[in-house]
């Protein structure tokens, strides 16, 4: 323990000197709430790429962002190369092509953002600082959702860069290159949300990767079965309404509906204008609802 | 710091705090009370996390029901759970903490790195904190809380789970809090005779209602009593005896400590002022004897707690 009054101690025949000086008061300035949650959601969006973390929980996220640029570095190597008239995939279509990275991020870094605090009881320090439920749960989300973001949107740019590099159409890539971005913003958003939800509830991580990966991928795999007995049987307009149950047919059935998207919707067909905007309201009504339970879900865990 | 008007919590089934009206000033103060006394319950409201069911608190002057977030900014609090991350560092940990308070970046390390070093924490605070010690991680949980340099801090049962000699640091430093950080401190503990060494003032609460307040003084005020154990010598086959005796000869009253430890061997009499301590002393040295201890006895809340009226009574009127 430091002693108590101000010391000075020479070691003899040296400069060196150990000053102790005592308690410090603070007197500077202290920044609030606003500041507070941009430190959370700094700390939170660093902490989703584990930078600031141990390098073991920086493997994973890293891997994952490979793994998402590495198939658009490929396609613009090959579009290069061929010096074809089009890139093989569309914007909209590649965050559908590579959801299973999507999802499996989404397990991994959802609950390290938010059952850390929960099972290690973190929270109540929070929550006993200025900061309220409300910045909490922004912060967490908006962290979250720009991770999301960075994920699924930098094979994007990679495509595009890569687009003008072969000299394709520019008012034609860049036209798609901005719906991709909408579209992969939709996701980030739905996606963030929905893990987050999952994971708040389930404060053992390990508990929290299962349930998040179940409800993205087990409900994609069994909306896309139905959907594809649906069309054997030729019962087209069930399609798009079976769509509506899982995250990511849901952006599909938003994308193809009014971002110029084509559907993976067997058959290709997406859904209808009237359709697209009931997916659209579905998918805004999750967003909120996400946040929603969020809010509730934090207020309950107090002190 | 703290004042509360009849300031009542109910719950569905419980009342956690029935019209529990109390001053706290500056020092540090403790509040005692059983499990379930609602002493958490109190801290809750007076961080503004909670609103009363009636009644009116305030902290350092802002009522809680409105101004609780600038408590919250001017408070520490350090609660009586667990609440460390295992995978992160000290430093870390309290640097994130510090900024969830509104402490700029450049100021959070520092302040980090003061705090950890005032609570006793050094090289060990690089290191993940789920390899600390429970009384490291008690420092930690500590250092969270002062970090901000708060005008008042909550320790919600700090000592819990340490081994005694943890317990006395942790206790000398909730002593310095005060005393050389200048910050005011509100203490829990279900431990009475903790607070007795440790607090200015004592509040006791017992199933949400105010037992007692006043200070340390007050509850163990009575003339000092000292406790006194010397060796044995050959020429003095039983000191404790031959002390007796001669300091029986010189007009003391002194008594067994019988209930002590150690009863048999210890002495206990009632100092008049500063010429006992060198009396005894004098005898001491003149019998040849070597002196094991001298210290005072003060009475413990305890007994002022269990039965207060009583207890007070005796205490003043015997002086034991």
């Amino acid at each position: 323990m430091a002693a108590e009054q101000p010391t000075a101690t020479v070691a003899p025949g040296d400069q060196t000197r150990i000053h102790n000086i005592g308690y410090r008061s603070y007197d500077g300035p202290r920044l609030g709430r606003a500041y507070a949650r941009r430190s959370l959601y700094s700390q939170s969006l660093r902490g989703a790429y584990g930078l600031g973390r141990s390098a073991k929980s920086k493997v994973l996220p890293m891997l994952l962002f490979v793994v998402m640029c590495l198939p658009a570095g490929i396609m613009v190597a090959v579009a290069v190369a061929t010096k074809a008239n089009d890139l093989p995939v569309d914007y909209t279509r590649y965050a559908i092509v590579l959801q299973a990275v999507i999802s499996l991020y989404v397990a991994a870094q959802a609950p390290q953002s938010v059952s850390r605090d929960l099972r290690f009881r973190t929270v109540p320090l929070y929550f006993s600082r200025p900061i309220e439920t409300s910045d909490y749960v922004r912060a967490k989300y908006a962290s979250l959702a720009s991770a999301l973001f960075i994920l699924t949107a930098a094979p994007l740019l990679v495509l595009y860069v890569g687009a003008l590099l072969a000299k394709l159409d520019f008012a034609d890539q860049t036209k798609g290159f901005a719906q991709g971005l909408v579209s992969v913003a939709l996701l980030s958003l739905l996606f963030a949300g929905l893990g987050l939800v999952v994971a708040s509830v389930t404060p053992r991580r390990g508990f929290g990767i299962a349930a998040v990966i179940a409800v993205l991928t087990i409900t994609y795999g069994a909306v896309s079965t139905l959907q594809a007995i649906a069309d054997v049987q030729g019962s087209s307009g069930a399609v798009a309404w079976i769509g509506l149950f899982s995250p990511i047919t849901l952006i599909d059935g938003v994308q193809s509906a009014f971002l110029g998207a084509t559907s993976a919707f067997p058959g290709g067909v997406g859904p209808s204008n009237g359709e697209g905007a009931v997916y659209a309201l579905v998918t805004l009504g999750l967003i909120a609802g996400a946040y929603g339970l969020l809010m509730r879900r934090y207020k309950k865990v107090g002190l | 710091m703290i004042a509360t008007e009849s300031l009542s919590k109910r719950f569905p089934r419980v009342t956690a705090l029935d019209r529990l009206s109390v001053d706290v000033g500056p020092g540090v103060t403790g509040l005692v009370g059983a499990n379930g006394a609602g002493k958490s319950t109190l801290i809750k409201i007076l961080l503004g996390l909670s609103p009363a069911s009636e009644g009116r608190a305030e902290v350092l002057g802002l009522d809680v029901a409105t101004k609780g977030a600038d408590i919250r900014e001017r408070v520490g609090y350090m609660p009586e759970h667990d609440c460390l991350p295992p995978d992160v560092s000290a430093t870390e940990f309290v640097v994130h903490m510090a900024r969830m308070s509104g402490l700029p970046p450049t100021a959070a390390r520092e302040r980090t790195a003061d705090t950890l070093r005032h609570v006793g924490l050094y090289e060990e605070r690089y290191r993940p904190i789920g390899g600390y010690s429970t009384g490291m991680k008690q420092r930690v949980k500590l250092a969270q809380a002062l970090v901000h340099d708060p005008q008042l801090v909550f320790l919600d049962e700090p000592t819990n789970g340490l081994d005694p000699v943890g317990r006395d640091e942790m206790l000398g430093l909730i002593r310095r809090i005060h005393t050389d950080f200048g910050i005011s401190v509100l203490v829990t503990s279900h431990l009475l005779g903790e607070l007795e060494r440790t607090c200015d003032h004592v509040v006791v609460v017992d199933g949400g209602k105010l037992l007692r307040s006043s200070s340390t003084t007050d509850f163990t005020q009575t003339t000092t009593t000292l406790a006194i154990e010397v060796t044995d010598t050959d020429e003095h086959p039983d000191g404790t005896r031959a002390v007796r005796d001669a300091l029986d000869a010189r007009g003391v009253t002194v008594q067994d400590g019988s209930g002590l430890p150690g009863a048999g061997h210890v002495l206990l009499l009632t100092a008049a002022g500063e010429e006992t301590y060198d009396l005894v002393r004098d005898v001491i040295a003149d019998l040849g004897l070597g002196l094991v201890r001298m210290e005072q006895r003060r009475h413990h809340i305890s007994e002022v707690f269990t039965d207060s009226d009583a207890a007070r009574k005796e205490a003043v009127g015997h002086g034991s």
